[in-house]
């Protein structure tokens, strides 16, 4: 019985922690920061950011989710030094990048790539020369230069658009070479900055292979700042969920999303995962028992392979004929998550049974109604 | 029309656009700094200065405000210190000047704030010094639009080298007046009148095309 993982047992990721020593020295660390932006003519002060504290690794793609207005944007610009935090510290790469003005945080902000939503291309630049901007302005050499943005192109594997203008080219296109430009300067950081949410789902997908390339094979930490689940969910090992300005949820992406805490994260993984039910069964959901007909149950399915024997184990354990009506199983952090819809016969008491059974063995279920 | 007239016809329009090419270009190399200016200067801008933005925005509008005419005649001290007379074509472009410059300056600040602000940001991200940004973003994403500002302000300055004739400017203005209505001559006028047209249709031709040659390479296939 206790071979299934209970909600009270949270399920170890399935990939290696990271090696003692890169835990020890993390990529950016918050510290007891806030930000506030003060009140301005008639606007009221904005508390953005409230005492977040946490810190991301090195070498790792980092998610961090949350509504809009959340505070996101604000936590990347202070990453980035182009914001100041009302209290606190920002840390990169060791460095206090809050407390550094004029030419040495410009410095400190080229080993600090970005890459945006609307990719910020200048129009009047061709591929390569936007790609060439952040080392002109860091004062290479021109033949340095044209070397580095070939390199640059062939990385992100748009070459033969090199004379390009922007305006010829697509949305994947244009924020291939946004991460070009990002990279110019071989940061250690690349900020990404609701990078895909500008695109079409297959060129989304693109573009994160893209990044989780660049990751694997540059060594970048990546931070990645999304309101879209499904982007942290293939892309992320770790997770930071904010909410109105503070850190609610923190930790492996398949801890987080297997076993959701906050309501906000519950909020997300329903969007991924949808409620499961079709169509066709949710127009004929009906509130009252029909004679023969089926009690209609959710169960939720979270993290192991719990879910993948249950219909076999109810029919045996309780001799009752279940119907698997709908599932949605999705795989998040290497863990299923999803739903299984159930038909159970037998009326009221064969249900009550069934719930009482799968409350035992902890997973969380619900009766949505019944069809005839 | 006699050799002579004709001769006065060459002579006027020379020193029209003597008078036009010369102010156009101290006014740009004037307005075009105090433009980009008054684009960046606001409150939490890329040159940050609110109060010289607000005293500069005021001296801006109180010269466009006043009509060039008036302006010619009030600024007669301080021409004849710039330029050692008030009379002639060489003085006159001290009161064109200063009447374009405030009005190069409001189109050029308009142009830049065209520029997408994410832009500026982008470029900052990257520890872009503000003149690096001035001179590498603002300007060349600008550039369409600042031609087309300029060829406004060269056609505006054509229609005000016709108005200092009235004061003694020389020009095809001060010809339209004293031989085409003085002495009643309207061929002279209808002369005048169409030297001026082809002038303005000009620059506004090649200034259109100019900047939608660059807006094609910019915007469009």
């Amino acid at each position: 019985m206790n071979a299934h993982p209970s909600i009270a047992e949270p399920i170890r990721p399935a990939e290696p922690a990271l090696p003692e020593g890169l835990i020890a020295e993390p990529m950016v660390r918050f510290e007891r920061l806030s930000k506030t932006y003060p009140a301005y003519r008639d606007k009221p002060a904005v508390e953005a950011l409230k005492d977040v504290d946490f810190a991301i690794a090195r070498g790792a793609i980092t998610g961090v989710i949350g509504r809009s207005g959340a505070g996101k944007s604000s936590l990347v610009r202070l990453i980035n030094g182009l914001e100041k935090p009302t209290t606190g510290r920002v840390i990169v790469d060791g460095r206090d990048i809050s407390a550094l003005r004029g030419q040495p945080l410009r410095l400190a902000q080229r080993s600090i790539g970005m890459i945006f939503q609307h990719f910020n291309l200048l129009s009047s630049r061709t591929a390569a020369d936007n790609i060439a901007l952040p080392l002109e302005v860091a004062g290479w050499s021109k033949a340095d230069i044209r070397t580095r943005v070939a390199e640059l192109l062939e990385l992100v594997d748009i070459a033969d658009k090199h004379d390009r203008y922007p305006s010829e080219l697509s949305g994947g296109q244009k924020q291939r070479i946004g991460i070009a430009r990002a990279l110019a300067t071989r940061p250690n950081v690349l900020l990404s900055d609701e990078a895909t949410s500008a695109l079409d789902p297959q060129t989304t997908r693109a573009i994160l292979d893209l990044l989780a390339n660049i990751n694997r094979e540059l060594g970048v930490t990546i931070i990645l700042i999304t309101h879209e689940m499904s982007v942290v969910r293939q892309l992320a090992k770790e997770v930071v969920v904010i909410d109105d300005g503070r850190v609610v949820e923190r930790g492996h992406v398949a801890d987080i999303f297997t076993h959701p805490k906050h309501a906000t994260t519950q909020t997300f993984l329903a969007e991924v995962l949808g409620d499961a039910v079709p169509v066709s069964l949710a127009s004929r959901l009906v509130q009252q028992p029909a004679p023969l007909g089926q009690a209609v149950i959710r169960v939720q399915v979270r993290g192991s392979h719990a879910g993948d024997t249950l219909v076999a184990r109810l029919a045996r354990e309780l001799s009752v004929d279940v119907a698997l009506l709908a599932a949605r199983i999705d795989e998040i952090g290497g863990q299923p998550v999803g739903s299984l819809i159930l038909g159970v016969p037998g009326g009221e008491a064969a249900a009550r049974q069934t719930l009482a059974y799968l409350s035992q063995h902890q997973f969380a279920a619900e009766r949505l109604g019944y069809v005839s | 029309m006699s050799p002579e007239l004709i001769n006065l016809i060459i002579q006027a329009t020379g020193e029209s656009l003597f008078m036009v090419s010369t102010a156009a270009l101290v006014a740009t190399s004037l307005g075009l700094p105090l433009g980009i200016f008054l684009a960046t200067s606001r409150k939490g801008e890329l040159f940050a200065a609110p109060s010289v933005n607000a005293i500069l925005g005021v001296v801006v509008n109180a010269t466009r405000s006043t009509p060039f005419i008036i302006l010619v005649v009030a600024i007669i001290p301080f021409t004849r210190l710039v330029a050692g007379t008030s009379i002639g074509s060489g003085a006159a472009i001290v009161p064109l000047t200063v009447a374009a410059t405030p009005f190069i300056a409001r189109l050029v600040e308009a142009a830049i704030r065209e520029v997408d602000g994410g832009l500026i940001e982008t470029a900052s991200s990257f520890g872009a010094t503000p003149l690096q940004i001035v001179f590498k973003v603002l300007i060349p994403e600008a550039l369409p639009g600042l031609v087309l500002a300029l060829t406004l302000a060269v056609v505006s300055l054509l229609g005000y080298s016709a108005m200092v004739g009235a004061v003694g400017g020389g020009g095809l203005g001060d010809l339209g007046i004293r031989y085409g209505y003085q002495r009643f001559m309207p061929e002279m006028m209808l002369a005048v009148v169409v030297v001026l047209i082809v002038l303005v249709q000009t620059v506004q031709t090649v200034g259109d095309h100019l900047a939608r040659r660059l807006n094609r390479r910019l915007r469009h296939r």
